[in-house]
């Protein structure tokens, strides 16, 4: 038990650290990585998936979990681990855009099953599925937590509420 | 909007850009926390205040807020760490997505409080990553916090430290569960710990740690203000003040409402504009996803308060009210129910990895038409044999639903059973 | 110590102490609890709800069944592992369990030695309430030792576990999660580390099995014996299981003292070795050049002949460090015998300016279970991880206990724990020391004088020399010299330097011998400056290097690959081929021998004969020949008791290997493991050279000739490369480039190897692995060498 909350970074053979990613993003991952304690560079890794998922235009490859590993001293497959776990993260390569539907029961009781059948069926995508114009990658989500405006809808990083077909249709145009 | 004098967690709701700094102070924010480091306050009389106002764990459990903090070892040397968990995720549930985006400082006045009861020098909220608004309202307000000199280093020359910071999810519901929140801040997959060891002996990064819901933690400085005992007037004995519901589902107007815990369902329900189009209720799962249903018209007899519920065979939880209208099939409820579970299950557990995709597999057969007479017991033994079996509490989570539903509404899958796939709600 | 408490389990009344998990106190009274993902050795998971129990304490009951492996006793709890709250529990996992798991045991590699298939039989209920389509797991190739049949795994995590917390690299995880969780790579690839194979017993189900075993047998048709492990110098206790006269595989034996409950992946997979094409199965002769077989009667007979009409200046017997403690006894004993006195198994040694002060029976300095409790370990020239993997993991949980290691190496090491590596040029290692010694205000004598007066200790050595005086005041201090130490042209100085770094500090000194019977030579007196019983030799013999430098009109080899197990095969194999006489007692055939030798006489391989082999802590382990040894070979000590008395030499008549054991035993009965210096260690001065020196690692599967034929092990990557490891300023200098041919020079010896560029390398080593193919053209595994493009 008494491992169980050790960092898992054994000593890592030193990495050139300073051709990963972007002097941006790599000031950026330093910014979350100061908020942890020292020895616990690795609790950084989750912001850092985060970013260079976004640099990489909205999905993470082996090699850059690879370097998030290096850059962050883990175990590349403490890195798969996290990035497999958490819903956020693509694995492959994704449209321009992210359109997740909520599934859950309060979106559900109010006509999310019409928005999703609405765009399996006009946008010949399926859940996890992406456009054959690569506008957009389309996900059904769990509880978006936006239930009291069901039904919700995440396009990119904003909410989109009480939205009907058509609503959801406007929005997809806008996108480019 | 007008001010609400009993309201807790919304109390700048009815102010232009609720979220700022000045909005907060407008209405005596941070003043609790002026005058905490000011006077160094005793800790133990704080925690004796939170004890005396019966405030009870937002988050799902319920759990006494004052009695929590009395658990941390406060003087034990070394680091300890206030956590707020923002990582709702519980279907039903979208109150602390507010409480972040309208009225941020209250928080971060709530968990400094918290980190100075419990001797915690750093705080983490743990905020759900699809929250960007949120999250961004809540880092402003932290900058505004830092700038104004309210939290930090030695903060306005008191000795005291106390520095916040946020820690965003990834999309994993399962990182609500406190200790998986602490395993997610630590850079892992979010599976939760075994307890004991509980969080106050062996936390984040091994350190003692507390952990407090949103909502739980955003209403400290009101009851420090006015007082415990205001608070539990508020509410009812052992359940005291107003809490926030979000009524969803089928009512006219959807929404939170903070109102004092022991308001009558049908009250509240009112708020919400009755049920959608009139109808007549069918069945209310009271508080949050993961609770068991109660039927509609024993519901209408019963108070919003952990007590009531209780007796009505059901949970307060995270207080999700919804509501469901007659003419809505149950077995297509629990079918989406069990698909959530099983999605968010971790997988660490053998009941509940195996257990939640195999009921969600045997309800979507219903669904489907393919269902047998045999698989409803089988669904309840299924559920029977993952609630209380498991390290966390998804396991009843998912377990609970199925149960409640069967025993309710088993005729509705009785039907579907027999009736290759139709339903009878529907078809009535 | 707190007190003891007690509990009742099953109505039992058993003594826990506080804090104890219930489920190891009922393993302790023999109780049974079903259990998939605890194991004693790993940290607690509790995830996989086997062992759920039914407990109350003080009376009340506990609310819902509680997992034996993470509940705490408590005084006056009482369990019930058998209760019907309690099966129903247990049924409840194991259906789950089973609803995904394919039930196909008969065509399962863990078929009957499955602890699901175990449990299912005890606990499980009915499984036809499923009927949902079961979940299919793509396989990875993990390498070619470990197998995978993922659809069969539970998830215990065992194996992940055994990863991160024991072998200190995270090579498997659990990605995704709920039902799509997976056990793997991820990117499927090959597991390194020297313990990886250890997840083939911990599985508990048939997802990670052996891949040398896969199909070859049913557990049903094996049968088990016992036996030590002949590589390195633990000696782990091992089961091996045999179906008719055939090691099928091996597994770890639980011995605490010595190898816990694990074994590295050469001692589990050597086996292979053994059904080698190269085995020796009668002995040969070799007439107007050419091999025939010829019975033994005939051979030994001729053997005995030239050996008695050889001037016995003129023998020297060359005994494998792998030997057993009997076979080195009386091989010793049949060349002193014949009055001959050049007798030695350091056969990787090339300073022995040492022997006159060498401790009477140097060893580990401490009992091999205390490694762990050391407060500060000083590792002087050690690959340790290849040498010794157990060691080298009771070190790991040293350093993680807090300890601080610290090492000195002509080369970086890839370590699983925190140390301090100071890394150096073969002769930098002086240095080093003299620099920790210096820091120390220690002043020694001689050309450690010298060295001492010249270092400039930096605040490296001083922390060393700080972390070791800490230690050593709690008597906690350790000094250990390895296999590189050894090879080292000053290894004489390399040990003084290490007695005055152990005097200033309060530290022992200790030795990591390097082979599985390295210490039991001095036992048995295989060595020129060692009679039987670890007694001073009067005169001491030519010693394994003078041997081969002033070549002999007659060798006798035991167990000796001539290529591969020389710190200078191409002296040896000048030696060797100048001799009249090469007489080899070998379990394989192999070019090298049969270039040089006269004879060869089969000799049984490891499990094929009884012996002893003493490990690097003193304990002598007996084992029994488990399989009979192929063709006409014989068990090696039964050779040299008919040589003998062919010799006409007393004290050859021995009923069983017991007596030869027993003769040994008494003769050692007053002998402690002692690592003080006999005299003043003669220090003279240094022979390493500056400049460019060869530094010659031997690679974990190249170590001896059972290994080097075991096929799978020889598969794992790098086990059998030869290159040249050279410092990018240094390759640049001399023009070669990443990949390039190199020709390498020692004196006369050459040969052609590719360029690896490494930076962490030390700008005067050139790496060059001996024991591999391509190496046997080289001389000192240590020592000048000259690198140019080829
Ligand atoms: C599966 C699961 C999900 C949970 N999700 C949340 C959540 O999203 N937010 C929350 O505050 N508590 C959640 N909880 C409850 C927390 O574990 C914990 O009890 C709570 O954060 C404590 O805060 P409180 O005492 O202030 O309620 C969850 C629990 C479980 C078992
Ligand atoms: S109950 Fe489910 S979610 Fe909770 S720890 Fe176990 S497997 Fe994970
Ligand atoms: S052995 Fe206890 S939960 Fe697995």
């Amino acid at each position: 038990m008494s491992l169980r909350s050790a960092p898992l970074a054994v000593e890592a053979p030193e990495r050139a650290r300073d051709g990963l990613f972007t002097p941006e993003i790599r000031a950026q991952i330093d910014a979350h990585v100061a908020k942890y304690p020292p020895e616990w560079k690795q609790s950084a890794v989750m912001p850092a998936l985060t970013l260079v998922q976004e640099w990489n235009g909205g999905w993470l490859t082996r090699e850059l979990m690879d370097d998030v590993a290096a850059y962050l001293d883990m175990p590349p497959v403490a890195v798969y681990e996290v990035a497999t776990f958490y819903g956020m993260y693509d694995l492959e390569p994704v449209g321009r855009h992210k359109i997740g539907v909520c599934n859950s029961v309060s979106c559900l009781l109010c006509g999310s099953e019409d928005l999703i059948h609405h765009v399996e069926r006009k946008y010949g995508v399926r859940p996890g599925e992406t456009t054959a114009d690569g506008r957009f990658t389309f996900k059904e989500v769990e509880c978006l937590g936006a239930c009291r405006h069901a039904p919700a809808v995440l396009v990119g990083k904003t909410y989109h509420e009480c939205l009907t077909p058509e609503a959801l249709d406007k929005l997809i145009e806008e996108l480019d | 909007m007008v001010e609400d004098q009993n309201s807790v967690c919304f109390r700048t709701l009815h102010l232009k850009e609720p979220w700022a700094l000045a909005s907060y102070r407008s209405v005596g924010g941070y003043a609790q926390w002026e005058k905490i480091l000011k006077e160094k306050t005793d800790p133990a009389k704080i925690i004796d205040e939170l004890k005396l106002s019966a405030l009870r764990g937002r988050g799902g459990a319920g759990f006494p807020t004052g009695l929590k903090w009395s658990f941390m070892p406060r003087s034990a040397p070394g680091q300890k760490y206030i956590v707020c968990n923002s990582d709702e995720g519980e279907p039903g549930t979208c109150k602390d997505r507010d409480i972040l985006r309208y009225n941020p400082h209250q928080l971060i006045e709530g968990m400094a409080i918290a980190g100075y009861c419990i001797g915690a020098t750093v705080g983490y909220n743990y905020i759900r990553g699809e929250f960007y608004e949120p999250i961004d309202r809540f880092e402003a307000a932290l900058k505004e916090a830092y700038e104004a000199g309210l939290i930090g280093k030695d903060i306005q020359g008191s000795g005291v430290d106390f520095d916040l910071y946020t820690h965003c999810g990834a999309g994993a519901y399962i990182c609500g569960e406190e200790t998986a929140l602490l395993e997610s801040i630590e850079g892992k997959k979010g599976q939760p710990r075994f307890k004991p060891p509980f969080p106050a002996q062996f936390g984040l990064y091994g350190r003692p740690t507390t952990i407090n819901n949103t909502e739980s933690l955003a209403s400290v400085p009101v009851i420090l203000e006015k007082g415990g005992q205001w608070f539990l007037e508020q509410g009812r004995p052992n359940n005291g003040g107003p809490k926030l519901f979000s009524v969803t589902g089928h009512v006219e107007r959807p929404d939170n409402f903070e109102v004092p815990l022991g308001t009558p369902f049908k009250d509240l329900l009112a708020m919400a504009g009755g049920v959608k189009g009139g109808k007549r209720l069918k069945a209310v799962i009271p508080g949050g996803s993961s609770v068991p249903v109660v039927p509609g018209d024993l519901m209408l007899q019963t108070d919003m308060d952990y007590d009531s519920i209780a007796k009505a065979g059901s949970m307060l939880g995270s207080g999700a009210v919804i509501v469901i209208a007659e003419g809505t099939c149950m077995v297509k409820v629990l079918a989406n129910l069990a698909h959530f579970y099983a999605h968010e299950s971790c997988g660490q557990c053998t009941p509940c990895r195996e257990g939640t995709g195999w009921l969600a597999r045997v309800l979507h057969r219903i669904l489907n038409g393919q269902g047998r007479p045999q698989d409803i017991d089988l669904l309840d033994g299924v559920a029977g044999r993952i609630g209380g079996r498991t390290i966390c509490a998804l396991g009843d989570a998912a377990a609970m639903p199925v149960q409640s539903f069967l025993q309710h509404y088993r005729h509705e899958f009785e039907y579907m059973v027999e009736h290759g796939g139709r339903s009878l709600a529907e078809a009535a | 110590m707190t007190d003891k408490l007690s509990i009742e389990i099953d109505g039992r009344v058993c003594e826990a102490s506080p804090g104890e998990m219930i489920i190891a106190v009922a393993d302790r009274e023999g109780i049974a609890i079903p259990r998939f993902c605890y194991h004693k050795k790993l940290s607690i998971a509790a995830n996989c709800r086997m062992c759920l129990v039914e407990a109350e304490q003080g009376g009340r009951p506990f609310p819902k069944p509680v997992p034996a492996c993470a509940t705490p006793v408590a005084a006056g709890m009482k369990v019930l592992t058998r209760s019907p709250k309690a099966l129903e529990a247990q049924r409840g996992t194991m259906e789950f369990l089973l609803i995904n798991h394919p039930l196909d045991c008969p065509i399962c590699d863990q078929g009957g030695e499955c602890e699901l298939q175990d449990v299912a039989m005890g606990y499980g209920g009915d499984v036809s309430r499923y009927s949902e389509g079961k979940r299919v797991v793509k396989d990875e190739d993990l390498g070619p030792l470990v197998a995978t049949d993922m659809t069969r795994c539970i998830h215990c995590t065992r194996c992940v576990r055994f990863g991160a917390e024991i072998a200190g690299v995270r090579e498997l995880g659990a990605t995704g999660r709920g039902e799509d969780m997976r056990i793997g790579t991820f990117v499927a690839h090959t597991l390194t580390h020297e313990l990886s194979g250890n997840i083939i017993d911990l599985c508990p189900v048939g997802a990670l099995t052996s891949k040398p075993f896969r199909f070859k047998a049913r557990s049903w048709e094996l049968t088990q014996a016992e036996g030590i492990a002949p590589h390195d110098a633990v000696g782990s206790n091992l089961h091996l299981h045999l179906r008719g006269n055939q090691v099928m595989r091996v597994h770890p034996k639980d011995n605490e003292a010595v190898n816990e409950t694990w074994i590295s992946d050469r001692d589990r997979f050597s086996y292979e070795g053994l059904a080698s094409p190269d085995r020796l199965t009668e002995p040969m002769i070799k007439e107007d050049g050419a091999w025939r077989p010829i019975g033994w009667q005939d051979a030994l007979i001729r053997v005995a002949e030239r050996l008695k009409t050889a001037s016995a200046d003129q023998i020297g017997t060359l005994i494998a460090p792998t030997a057993t403690l009997e076979e080195m006894y009386l091989a010793q004993k049949l060349t002193r015998g014949l009055g001959a006195t050049a007798v030695d198994s350091r056969l990787r040694q090339q300073d022995f300016r040492g022997d006159a002060a060498d401790p009477p029976l140097p060893w580990l300095g401490v009992p091999i279970a205390e490694l762990e409790t050391r407060d500060a370990v000083l590792l002087i020239g050690s690959d340790i991880r290849q040498e010794q993997p157990l060691l080298a993991h009771r070190l790991r949980k040293a350093a993680l206990g807090g300890a601080g290691i610290v090492l000195v190496n002509p080369l970086p090491l890839e370590l699983t724990f925190p140390a301090q590596q100071l890394v150096t040029s073969a002769a930098g290692m002086l240095g080093e020391l003299a620099a920790i010694a210096k820091a120390l205000r220690k002043r020694g004598s001689g050309s450690v004088k010298d060295l001492i007066a010249q270092a400039n200790p930096t605040d490296r050595h001083t922390s060393a020399a700080e972390r070791l005086k800490a230690a050593g005041t709690e008597r906690s201090g350790l000094i250990l010299l390895g296999a590189l130490a050894a090879a080292h042209p000053d290894y004489t100085l390399l040990k003084a330097l290490a007695y005055v770094i152990a005097e200033a500090t309060g530290s022992t000194v200790g030795y990591l011998p390097l082979a599985a019977n390295s210490a039991g030579a001095y036992l048995a007196g295989a060595l020129p400056h060692v009679l039987p019983g670890a007694r001073p030799g009067e005169a001491i013999g030519a010693d394994a290097r003078a041997m081969l430098v002033t070549a002999r009109k007659a060798y006798v080899l035991w167990g000796v690959e001539p290529s591969y197990d020389f710190a200078n095969p191409s002296l040896a194999a000048t030696a060797l081929g100048s001799a009249d006489l090469v007489v080899a007692a070998t379990a394989f055939r192999a070019p090298s021998l049969e270039a040089v030798a006269d004879l060869m006489l089969p000799i049984a391989a490891f499990a094929e004969t009884s012996g002893t082999f003493v490990n690097a802590e003193g304990t002598w382990q007996r084992f029994q020949g488990a399989v009979a040894p192929p063709g006409e070979a014989r068990p090696g000590w039964k050779v040299l008791r008919v040589l003998g008395n062919l010799c006409d030499l007393p004290g050859f008549e021995y009923a069983d290997s017991g007596e030869i054991h027993q003769e040994l035993a008494t003769l050692c009965a007053e002998v402690r493991p002692d690592n003080a210096p006999r005299g003043d260690l003669k220090v003279e001065p240094s022979l390493a050279e500056a400049g460019l020196m060869r530094v010659g690692t031997l690679p974990i599967y190249r170590t001896d000739p059972l290994v080097r034929r075991a096929a799978a092990l020889q598969r794992t990557p790098g086990a059998d490369v030869f290159a040249v490891g050279l410092n990018p300023a240094l390759a640049a200098d001399v023009g070669l480039a990443d990949g390039e041919l190199a020709v390498i020079r020692q004196g006369k010896a050459e040969a052609r190897a590719a360029v690896v560029l490494d930076a962490a390398l030390p700008p005067d080593v050139a790496l060059i692995p001996s024991g591999v193919t391509g190496s046997e053209a080289l001389g000192e595994q240590i020592g000048p060498v000259a690198v140019a493009k080829a």
